[in-house]
């Protein structure tokens, strides 16, 4: 062993040390910064030590300022311009990018591979292409329906879709074992083009709902991706790391299920929830009979007499972007003496964790965000409960309908409130395309309207009254 | 084959490592947790790192080698910033006098 060798190994290990301590740090709100800070330090140890230990050429150096200038300035940009509301589908393009970096090694590897290349190589390279493919065109998908760009063709509802992945699975199989024989001939793009496909034909019949499920599979198959080019380039510490990430993403894909009721095989084959499966009313406004709604003033007289009021956020807020004006609402009850917190489904605003993101931008007090756990108990002595834009999460039925396909998914009990107000832009049915036996409860009102708008509403009413004014 | 054998135990200790690490989080911070592995993936750029080391003059080997670099990088540059802002949102959070004087 030379010195630098010994020093590179050192450098490994402590890199690997920092990423586990950076990912621990994680699990608690006071050193997640520094914990996030610890991996990027991590990163770039390891990135140091590769450097001092491959004696790079002229031309080498300047191909890697070229990638290194491109990579990090669109990173360094997207992450400073994109709004908080759009985090999911950020992680997704990240995460896709990722996978698109694996694949490229893999391709390169296979392209120029010796004659020398062994079996364990092969089979590298095979998943490396494989599970990157399926990242990069999953990811980029998913974005894409996050982001409204991309609908959910019919087909992809009909058992056909089955027929078409197993096709290109197949395909993919055929192009992986042809690859050993003719490693960069045809089989290697059979394997690319198939791979991809498949991404794109397994990502797109996933409604909207499930889609933070398939960006947090998604990404532990970037994990996984990347541990494969680990063995194709033989370096342990990316092994370690990929392996890392995979199991990361398998835990909080599975945390998600949990969260929304759902398995991952039926989010993964089940196709959109509602689209193949149309339960009662169903579709825009069906099925609704005893519906109350009444205006912002009445629903301003109603939190000014309040005693402890609760806020529902969910997608329809963050859709909104409506988080400071909710803030400034719940600045001025308070003003008034009104008792404020925020009800957090695990799940609301399609992401765990999503929610208080939002609320936090916004500078709710960390202490006023309440889990699920915490605050059902609380619901039956809560005057006003508000629900932003929320749907299922809030679903009786979750509790009493055997029937109803969102039965035994935990829900936030706000019909145990003496008054509910639910703003909401229409009566369309929610991701889970059912109806909500919610809003036809005789202590529920519907305020239709956007949730900014509506909310702003309440704040010029609530000043017209003159709430808040006693405390300035 | 001993190097194999090696890789493959690291590939399990790596797994059970995530597994350990990664149980215990609340749900508040599910979110970024998701991202700063997401930016851990990226570490990819190591494999490119080695590919343009190990390309010599094939100038196709160190274009594809760049390429990924800035794949990789975008996905780890962007990721850990990203995760750094919604946790800087975080941390200004608990001592917020405001609510407390409105009390």
């Amino acid at each position: 062993m030379t010195n630098s060798t010994v020093l590179a190994y050192a450098i490994d290990l402590l890199s690997v040390l920092l990423l586990a301590l950076g990912l621990k740090g994680l699990s608690k709100v006071r050193s997640a910064r520094s914990a996030n800070g610890l991996a990027a330090l991590a990163m770039g140890l390891a990135v140091a030590g590769l450097l001092i230990q491959q004696q790079l050429s002229l031309e080498a150096w300047i191909w890697i300022a070229v990638g290194t200038a491109v990579g990090g300035l669109a990173g360094l940009l997207t992450a400073q311009r994109v709004p908080m509301t759009a985090m999911p589908e950020t992680v997704a393009l990240f995460n896709g990018c990722g996978g698109m970096a694996s694949l490229l090694v893999a391709v390169a590897v296979a392209l120029y591979q010796s004659d020398t290349t062994g079996l364990v190589e092969q089979v590298s390279i095979i998943i490396s292409v494989f599970v990157g493919a399926i990242t990069f065109t999953g990811s980029v998908v998913a974005m894409g329906k996050l982001q409204g760009w991309i609908g959910t063709p019919g087909w992809t509802q009909s058992q056909v879709r089955h027929g078409v992945n197993i096709a290109l699975a197949v395909a993919a199989l055929v192009g992986a074992f042809g690859l050993p024989a003719n490693p960069s001939g045809f089989p290697l793009w059979l394997l690319v083009g198939a791979s991809s496909l498949l991404g794109i034909g397994v990502t797109l019949p996933i409604g909207g709902a499930d889609m933070p499920v398939v960006i947090s599979l998604l990404n532990s198959y970037s994990g996984v991706a990347a541990a494969a080019a680990g063995f194709v380039v033989g370096s342990q510490l990316l092994i370690v790391a990929g392996a890392m990430v995979g199991a990361a993403g398998l835990i909080l894909t599975q945390v998600m299920c949990k969260a929304m009721n759902r398995s991952l095989v039926s989010v993964l084959f089940g196709g959109a929830l509602g689209g193949a499966t149309q339960v009662g009313g169903g579709g825009e406004e069906a099925g609704y009979t005893r519906i109350t709604s009444c205006s912002a003033e009445e629903c301003a007289m109603a939190l000014e007499t309040a005693e402890r009021v609760v806020f529902v956020p969910g997608y329809g807020l963050a859709v909104a972007q409506a988080q400071h004006t909710l803030r400034e609402l719940s600045k001025l009850l308070e003003a008034n003496g009104t008792e404020v917190s925020y009800a957090i489904h695990p799940v609301a605003g399609r992401m765990p964790g999503h929610m208080n993101v939002l609320l936090a931008e916004a500078d709710v007090p960390y202490e006023q965000l309440l889990e699920m756990d915490t605050i059902n108990p609380e619901f039956p002595r809560t005057d006003v409960v508000i629900v932003l834009g929320a749907n299922d999460v809030v679903n009786p039925d979750a509790k009493s309908d055997p029937n109803s396909p969102l039965y035994g998914m935990p829900v936030l009990e706000v019909d145990q409130a003496r008054q509910v107000f639910v703003v909401k832009r229409s009566l369309g049915a929610g991701y889970a395309g059912i109806k909500n036996a919610l809003f036809e409860l005789p202590q529920t009102a519907m305020v239709f309207g956007d949730a900014k708008a509506v909310l702003n509403g309440l704040v010029s009413e609530l000043r017209e009254m003159g709430v808040g004014k006693k405390a300035a | 084959m001993s190097s194999l054998t090696e890789a493959l135990w690291v590939l399990l200790l790596g797994s059970l490592l995530g597994l350990e690490l990664i149980g215990k989080v609340p749900p508040t911070l599910h979110t970024p947790l998701m991202s700063v592995a997401n930016a851990i993936s990226g570490i990819t750029v190591l494999a490119s790192l080695t590919l343009i080391a190990q390309a010599g003059d094939n100038t196709i080997l160190l274009a594809l080698g760049a390429g990924s670099l800035a794949f990789a990088l975008f996905n780890v540059i962007g990721g850990f910033l990203v995760t750094d802002r919604m946790l800087a949102m975080f941390s200004r959070k608990p001592t917020s006098p405001k609510s407390l004087s409105a009390k």
